[in-house]
C-alpha cells in the first residue's frame, strides 16, 4: 500500500472531508440571503455534497460497487431529466416529490439496518432510538410528499379528503401506535414484524395528515415535510455516527420550521389547525353559489377599458395569486407590464407570502418571466404604497386580497394580514367567475365601488388588455 | 459519541436558523428546493449500510431504491434550484448597487 493510498484512508481525513462538506453547506446557504449570490451559494452546497460522498465511497469497505453504481445511475436518469423538464409552475409538485423521496431513502436504510444487525442487536440503545425515530418520521413524510405530489399535480382531488369528526381521533392513534412501536423496538424487541407495522402505522399517519388538506394550505404543509425529511436524515446521521448527515439534516429541519412557521403567520392560524385540516378546497371547490347572498352588485369591465385606465395610471400594482400559475399567465403579465413601462408607467408586483401553493412560488414564476427582482414587493413594502396607487391589478388572487380579515371578526380568515389594494384609487380583478377562493368566502372587495371584474381565464384576459393597449 | 453528536445536532440547528432567517420571502421557493437537495445527503447512509456485511438480498434491493432515492433528491434538487436562481440572476436592468438586500 502506497503512502498516498493510506493517506486518503485515514479516518482523520475522512473526518476533515467532512467537515469541509458541510462548512460549505452552510456557506453557500448563507449566499441565498441575495438573488446575485444564491446561484454561487447553491453550487457552493452542491460541492460540499460531492465531497461528502466521495468522503463516504473512500470510508467504506470493499464491495457492493455494482449495487452502487446501479442505484446511483437509476437515480440520475429520473431525477436529471425531471429537474431539466419541469415547468416552474410545477415547482410545488416537484419540491413535494423531491422531498418525498428523500423521507424515503431515510425509512428504507433504517430497515435495511434493521434486517442487517438483526433487530439492532448488540447496538447502543441511542442508535436504536435515533434510527426509530428516523424510520417512523421519514415514512411520515414519504407517504405525506406523495399524497401532497398527488393532490398538487391534480392525481387526487385538491380539495380536503376528511373522516370528519373521526380525523383527529384517528391520527392520533395512528401516532400513538407508530411510536408505541417504537418504543417495543428500542427496548430490544428483534421482531421485523413489529418494524414492518411501526413503518405502516406511519405511513398510514402520513396519508390521514395530508389527504385532509386543502389546496391553499399546502404551503405549509410543503415546509412541515421539508422539515420532518431533514430532522429523520439528522436522526440517521447520529444513528450512523456521520457528522455531515446531521448537520445537513438539521439546517434543512431549521428551515422547514422557519417557513412553516412564518407560512401559519401569514395565514393567522395555528400550525395545530391547519394540520387538524379540512379547511381549504384550494379554489376547486364544486358548485359553489357564487355572489348569491351578497346585496350589493358587481360591475364588470372589458379589456378595452381596463386598457385605458392602465394607459394613464402613474402607478399600477399586479397582485398575483395561484390563478396565474393555472393560467401560466405570468409571460403574458410580463408583456403587459412592459407595455406599461414603456409609457412611463410605474409597475410594481405585490406578492403575499401565501399566494400559490409553496412559499415564494409567485416570485419564482415572476422571475421565470424575467420580471426584476426589485420590482417584487413583500408585503409590509408593498401596503404603505396602494394609496399612492392609481390601479391595482388582481389576477387570480381571492383571499389574500379580502378586507373582511380585517374588519369582519366573523370571518373564517379575520385576522390573516392582507394586501391592502382596496386602498388604491381603483381595482381591476381578472378572475374567471366569481366562485369564492380557497376559504369559501365572499371577498366584499368585489363589490366595493372602485372595484372592476374583469371575467375570463388570466392568460388570455391579460393578453387581451396588452393588444387593447396597442391601440391606444 | 451521543454527545458529541448531540452536540454537534443542537449547534447545527442554532446554525440553520440564523442562516436561514436572513433569506428574504422573494427566494423561499429556491431555499426550498435547495434545502431539499440538502437532505438528500441520506445517500451517504445508503452507501454506508450497503458496504457493511450480513446485507441478504431483500436488504439489497432496500438499499439500491434508497440509494436511487437519495441520488435523485440530490441531483434533481441542486438542478431545479440552479435553474430557478438561475433566472433570478438574470435581469435586463437594474443599477448594480442594489445587488443585495
Amino acid at each position: 500500500m502506497t503512502l498516498a493510498t493510506s493517506f486518503i484512508h485515514d479516518p482523520n481525513f475522512l473526518d476533515a472531508l467532512y467537515i469541509v462538506a458541510f462548512a460549505l453547506f452552510i456557506y453557500g446557504l448563507s449566499g441565498l440571503t441575495g438573488p446575485r449570490t444564491a446561484v454561487r451559494g447553491n453550487r457552493i452546497a452542491a460541492v460540499g455534497m460531492a465531497i461528502a460522498v466521495v468522503a463516504t465511497l473512500l470510508q467504506r469497505q470493499e464491495g457492493s460497487w455494482g449495487l452502487i453504481i446501479l442505484g446511483v445511475a437509476i437515480g440520475t436518469a429520473v431525477g436529471v431529466p425531471a429537474a431539466r423538464n419541469v415547468k416552474m409552475t410545477a415547482m410545488p409538485q416537484m419540491v413535494a416529490l423531491f422531498n418525498g423521496v428523500g423521507g424515503g431513502a431515510v425509512f428504507l436504510i433504517a430497515w435495511a439496518e434493521f434486517r442487517r444487525s438483526g433487530g439492532y442487536h448488540g447496538t447502543a440503545l441511542y442508535i436504536a432510538v435515533f434510527s426509530v425515530f428516523a424510520a417512523i418520521v421519514g415514512s411520515i413524510s414519504f407517504w405525506g410528499s406523495n399524497i401532497a405530489f398527488g393532490k398538487l399535480q391534480e392525481l387526487l382531488p385538491g380539495r380536503p379528503i376528511t373522516l370528519g369528526a373521526a380525523q383527529q381521533p384517528v391520527n392520533f392513534l395512528l401516532g400513538a401506535v407508530a411510536v408505541a412501536l417504537g418504543v417495543i423496538i428500542a427496548a430490544g424487541s428483534h421482531s421485523e414484524l413489529i418494524f414492518i407495522l411501526m413503518l405502516l402505522a406511519a405511513a398510514l399517519l402520513g396519508n390521514a395528515v395530508v389527504l385532509p388538506i386543502g389546496g391553499a394550505d399546502m404551503p405549509v404543509v410543503i415546509s412541515l415535510l421539508n422539515a420532518a425529511t431533514g430532522l429523520s436524515a439528522a436522526a440517521t446521521g447520529v444513528a450512523l455516527n456521520n457528522p455531515a448527515l446531521i448537520v445537513a439534516g438539521m439546517i434543512v429541519g431549521a428551515s422547514g420550521s422557519i417557513l412553516t412557521n412564518l407560512m401559519a403567520v401569514a395565514m393567522n392560524r395555528s400550525i395545530p389547525a391547519i394540520i387538524a385540516g379540512g379547511f381549504g378546497g384550494g379554489g376547486m371547490i364544486e358548485g359553489a353559489s357564487g355572489a348569491g347572498e351578497h346585496a350589493g352588485s358587481v360591475r364588470s369591465t372589458s379589456a378595452a377599458d381596463v386598457a385605458v385606465q392602465l394607459a394613464y395610471a402613474r402607478q399600477v400594482v399586479i397582485v398575483p395569486g395561484y390563478g396565474m400559475a393555472v393560467a401560466q399567465a405570468q409571460h403574458a403579465v410580463r408583456e403587459l407590464a412592459k407595455a406599461l413601462e414603456a409609457r412611463g408607467v410605474e409597475v410594481k408586483y405585490a406578492i403575499h407570502p401565501v399566494a400559490g401553493r409553496m412559499p415564494g412560488h409567485m416570485n419564482v414564476l415572476l422571475a421565470e418571466a424575467d420580471v426584476p427582482y426589485e420590482q417584487l414587493k413583500e408585503m409590509d413594502d408593498i401596503n404603505p404604497e396602494f394609496s399612492r396607487t392609481d390601479v391595482s391589478l388582481v389576477i387570480g388572487a381571492n383571499d389574500v386580497t379580502n378586507p373582511a380579515a380585517k374588519t369582519d371578526p366573523g370571518s373564517p380568515i379575520y385576522g390573516m394580514p392582507i394586501l391592502d389594494v382596496e386602498n388604491s384609487h381603483s381595482v381591476i380583478v381578472i378572475k374567471r367567475s366569481m366562485n369564492p377562493g380557497f376559504a369559501g368566502i365572499e371577498n366584499e372587495l368585489y363589490y366595493k365601488p372602485g372595484t372592476a371584474m374583469l371575467f375570463g381565464d388570466a392568460k388570455s384576459a391579460v393578453a387581451d388588455i396588452t393588444a387593447e393597449l396597442a391601440n391606444i | 459519541m451521543l454527545l458529541t453528536n448531540l452536540t454537534i445536532l443542537v449547534l447545527a440547528g442554532f446554525v440553520g436558523f440564523a442562516v436561514i432567517s436572513k433569506v428574504p420571502n422573494t427566494l423561499h421557493t429556491p431555499l426550498m428546493s435547495g434545502t431539499n437537495a440538502i437532505h438528500g445527503i441520506v445517500l451517504l447512509g445508503g452507501l454506508l449500510v450497503i458496504g457493511l456485511s450480513g446485507n441478504g438480498t431483500l436488504n439489497k434491493l432496500l438499499l439500491v431504491i434508497a440509494i436511487a432515492f437519495g441520488t435523485i433528491n440530490i441531483v434533481g434538487g441542486f438542478l431545479v434550484t440552479d435553474r430557478m436562481l438561475e433566472m433570478f440572476k438574470r435581469k435586463p436592468t437594474a443599477a448594480p448597487k442594489d445587488d443585495e438586500q
